[in-house]
């Protein structure tokens, strides 16, 4: 049995529809991430299960019931909001208590509720303030402080590292995280920001225009997109996307890019990598997707013995990172960005020896954007 | 125009000579009427027929106050203007928390749990801010007559409630949507109702649009003179009809200074709200005039 | 289970609580549909019908408003509407405005200014109305005071001159608001991008020009605002003509509001007095709806 279900769930605003039968069930502790550009429709889709927004056709079930139609009250959640959403006339104490107040749980008991999750989330010195008195980060963690108080079946998280600065916001992903696996707890979380997506989910669901586009773990998600949005959605810097001409037949296709209208590179397809659905693509210009990882500098060290397609050009916009550095360079119509090592001394304007690891890279029809292989 | 570097020539001395006798003058002429009636109300009758209108008082005195509060005739009886000073409060001080607890519930139920057609609902409650009310005063008079309420304080308790309530939900209404709505889902998640959240999560951080309610209800129903005239019986008069009828009653010697002190003492409670929270009374006048 | 109907499952609470926010706010509703909507319907009646001292309802179509239309006294009223509440919202614009700006020039007593420009607006038009008849009184007021000083061919008796009444209420009215257009318009500065003025000036502009060519435009939503009450008041006025002039001498400072209240409460005119009152509503009606229009419409934009 899931933790939480959804069946079919459509939702119209007047004459629009904003989520087009969303079907998706995840297990009792599983973090579930809904990733999607704004408009998407991801927090529709979690105000609907918080039932703070009715549906307008399809269910929801927690645990097995169904509770499409209950009052949020009447739902056993929890949800951390963006902008925290805390209760400013109370103190932290009485903003992590409120819930279980509410539930007419004892005094006692509650104040035991609030001393735990204020010892888990350190913020124990803090809880005769009121929330102005506090630090955004302070304030994101009451926020977690008082859906966890609750020990709700199903905890929703509405972009909640969005407001805070660059730092905080990778410290608290973590924080999120070690929760997370400490605690088992079943957790839906929205956002926008595709890493937070990659480090923290169990499973990834990438939405647009109202639907999910696929349901998978994070690796699948990022390394198996199921189409060309998905895969230039996940991962930063994006996929490269390169128009490129199918050849050959089966067991030994080949892909002809051709870079400023002459010069030709040819670009064996991997045998083992091939489907039935190449066969009559032969000839049409399919899109490759090759991500910024899946180009590395040619080891003069490893000769013939070094892996993927080799490929010279010419660097035009060098960007370290620190980590490593990032290459733009003319391939197909337009450039590319390429991932290499922090020690590549090249400098803008030459030439550099490249490989290209067609095993990792993806292909998808012209049209439709859908994957072929 | 704050942090600008200004010249410091003598033609821009004298420029700003000018500019501060002009904002004096202007405070002057807004002064004046303020002070004639309080010079005016202290001197006895004989100084007033004498004197110049801005003159000192020779030999100040209470009497005229005295006067205006007990025993100066408003119309037919001769007790001052105290009772309709107490009568005044009597109406204000229900209609004001009536109405400011009905806007507040308004507001609240506008912006929190919009439905369809609730921006319709407000639109149309609107209205009643514009109105001229000589458009409701013949049926108002005989709808009170029906309900039993003609001439009563009840009824002008009433009728100030009925077309104060517009008012109070636009001040509420625009006050709440500034507030998140996410606070309200929290609330709903966290199992409170519709009046828990009320009363434990908006009322506690609205004083300041209560403040504003309060103080714009009080000035409006103290200061009305139409709903008063039109809708109270002798002994249920507001303080503003009972300093008409006393200026306009012409049995003997016009008692000038009788006059202001009954003016002094209509406008004192108004005038005291202005000067202890000015602030809030300027945020009332101009809510809902300015945009935002 | 394609689509569960909320009424059928929802729950009892959920549906209590669906339910409230429309419950509550069902007694504004009511309220405002009988004695806003319903009353206003009810006068409109009124003025077709023949009352005089009770309300009749012979109907004599609109017998009354051709009434009101040759009635010399209600012409009175209407041209005096258009004096006053012209140099009234005119003589408060310039004003508030000139005062604001002035105000906006870093004045060390800028508050305690402000206070005394705006108090005359706590005050109730009864009051101002009995300290200018007060004041404008030729016998004991500025004039006597003025003769006192040695101009004794000084003349300041409008209030007791037919010709000139109605501007006595004019200087009154503007005395109480133009300190709350002021205020409007200090707001409205205050609310103004301060880089815009800083560039304006870096671009080499002189103040005055600063405050015509740039300011002036970012204020129009004010002047709308403004001209808006203003007008409301105006039309509106009735405490201050009674406590002023009374109407007179004799009816030459009437304005429809007295106008309205002296023959449906007074003259036993009640078919007539409706009249005017609905007419008064059209005058406001006309004001209104274009300044709602533009409301909604530029909320709409943005």
């Amino acid at each position: 049995m899931s933790a939480l279900e959804i069946d079919n769930v459509c939702k119209d605003f007047g004459t629009t529809r904003v989520l087009e039968e969303v079907s998706l069930a995840i297990d009792s502790g599983e973090f579930l991430i809904l990733v999607g550009p704004s408009g998407c429709g991801k927090s529709t889709l979690m105000n609907a299960i918080a039932g703070l927004e009715p549906v307008t056709s399809g269910r929801i079930l927690v645990g097995g019931e169904d509770i499409t139609w209950r009052t949020p009250a009447e739902r056993d959640i929890a949800m951390v909001f963006q902008s925290y959403a805390l209760y400013p006339s109370m103190s932290v104490r009485g903003n992590i208590a409120f819930g279980l107040e509410m539930r007419k749980v004892p005094k006692a008991e509650r104040e035991a509720a609030v001393q735990r999750v204020a010892d888990l989330l350190q913020i124990s010195h803090l809880l005769d303030r009121k929330p102005a008195q506090l630090s955004g980060g302070q304030r994101q963690r009451v926020a977690m402080g008082r859906a966890l108080a609750r020990e709700p079946q199903i905890y929703l998280f509405d972009e909640p590292l969005s407001n805070l600065d660059a730092k905080l916001r990778v410290e608290m992903r973590t924080e999120i995280k070690k929760l997370h696996q400490r605690l088992g707890t079943t957790i839906v979380y929205v956002t926008h920001d595709q890493i937070e997506a990659m480090t923290l989910a169990d499973s990834i669901a990438v939405m647009r225009d109202g639907r999910i586009l696929q349901l998978g773990t994070p690796d699948e998600v990022y390394n198996n997109p199921v189409d060309k949005y998905v895969a230039g959605f996940m991962g930063s810097p994006s996929m490269n996307f390169i128009d490129a001409t199918l050849q050959g037949q089966a067991g030994a296709y080949r892909l002809h890019v051709t870079t400023d209208g002459e010069q030709e590179l040819v670009l064996p397809w991997p045998a083992d990598r091939e489907t039935p659905g190449l066969a009559e693509h032969v000839g049409a210009t399919l899109t490759l997707g090759l991500r910024p990882e899946h180009f590395a500098e040619e080891d003069a060290r490893l000769g013939d013995r070094a892996e993927g397609t080799p490929l010279s050009a010419r660097v035009s916009v060098v960007e370290p990172t620190g980590a490593d550095i990032l290459l733009q360079l003319p391939l197909g119509d337009g450039e590319v960005t390429a991932r290499v090592g922090p020690d590549c001394r090249v400098r803008p304007g030459e030439r550099l020896d490249l490989r290209v690891d067609m095993r990792r890279g993806v292909l998808f029809a012209p049209d439709s954007d859908t994957r072929l292989a | 125009m704050d942090n600008v570097i200004r010249s410091r020539t003598p033609v821009a001395r004298f420029w700003r000579l000018l500019l501060h006798a002009t904002l004096l003058l202007a405070a002057l002429w807004y002064l004046l009427p303020l002070v004639v009636m309080l010079l005016t109300s202290v001197k006895p009758l004989e100084e007033i027929a004498a004197g110049s209108l801005l003159a000192l008082p020779d030999n100040p005195t209470l009497d005229p106050w005295l006067k205006a509060w007990g025993s100066a005739c408003t119309g037919m009886r001769c007790e001052g203007v105290s009772g309709y000073f107490w009568n005044s409060f009597a109406i204000v001080i229900p209609a004001v928390i009536i109405a400011t607890l009905i806007g507040a519930l308004n507001g609240y139920a506008l912006t929190k749990w919009r439905f369809k057609g609730a921006e319709l609902v407000f639109a149309m409650m609107l209205f009643g801010c514009f109105i001229p009310f000589q458009v409701i005063l013949l049926p108002m008079a005989q709808t009170l007559g029906w309900l039993g309420l003609s001439s009563s304080r009840a009824g002008l308790i009433f009728v100030h409630v009925v077309f104060g309530i517009a008012f109070t939900t636009l001040f509420f209404r625009n006050f709440y949507v500034s507030i998140p709505d996410e606070l309200v889902s929290a609330a709903k998640l966290d199992g409170a109702g519709f009046f828990r959240i009320f009363w434990r999560i908006l009322l506690p951080v609205s004083k300041p649009i209560i403040v504003v309610s309060v103080i714009w209800q009080f000035t409006q129903i103290w200061n009305d003179f139409l709903f008063g005239v039109a809708f109270s019986g002798h002994d249920t008069q507001p303080v503003t009809v009972a300093l008409n009828n006393l200026v306009n009653t012409s049995t003997g010697v016009k008692e000038y200074n009788v006059d202001m002190a009954a003016a002094m003492i209509a406008a004192l409670p108004t005038l005291l709200v202005y000067v202890l929270a000015g602030k809030y009374f300027v945020r009332g006048l101009t809510a809902g005039s300015v945009k935002g | 289970m394609k689509s569960a109907s909320p009424s059928s499952t929802a729950s009892m609470s959920g549906r209590l609580q669906a339910w409230l926010p429309k419950l509550v706010l069902a007694p504004s509703v009511v309220i405002s549909l009988c004695f806003v909507y319903g009353f206003m319907l009810w006068t409109f009646i009124l003025s077709l019908t023949s009352s005089r001292m009770l309300p009749s309802y012979d109907f004599v179509g609109f017998t009354q408003y051709a009434r009101l239309m040759n009635n010399e006294r209600w012409w009175v009223a209407a041209t005096n509407l258009g004096v006053f509440g012209g140099l009234f919202v005119g003589c408060c614009l310039v004003l508030g405005a000139g005062l604001a700006i002035l105000l906006d020039q870093r004045i060390r007593r800028e508050g305690v200014l402000r206070t005394l420009y705006l108090y005359p607006m706590a005050l109730s038009f009864i009051v101002t109305g009995v300290v200018w008849k007060w004041l404008l009184n030729p016998g004991l007021g500025i004039q006597a005071m003025v003769r006192g000083w040695g101009f004794e061919s000084f003349t300041f008796d409008w209030l007791v001159d037919p010709d000139m009444a109605v501007y006595t209420l004019v200087i009154a009215a503007v005395w109480q608001a133009s300190g709350f257009v002021m205020a409007l318009f200090l707001a409205g500065l205050r609310g103004i991008d301060d880089s815009i003025l800083k560039a304006a000036q870096l671009d080499g502009a002189s103040l005055p020009r600063v405050y015509w060519r740039v300011v002036m435009p970012c204020l129009r939503p004010v002047v709308f605002s403004a001209v808006m009450i203003l007008s409301h008041i105006a039309i509106k006025s009735f405490d201050l003509v009674v406590a002023l002039t009374g109407g007179g001498p004799g009816y030459s400072s009437d304005l429809p509001a007295t106008f309205m209240y002296a023959h449906a409460f007074t003259r036993a005119q009640i078919g007539m007095g409706s009249a005017s009152a609905v007419l008064m509503l059209c005058g406001v009606l006309a004001i209104l709806v274009p300044y709602l229009y533009s409301e909604l419409r530029s909320r709409r934009h943005g």
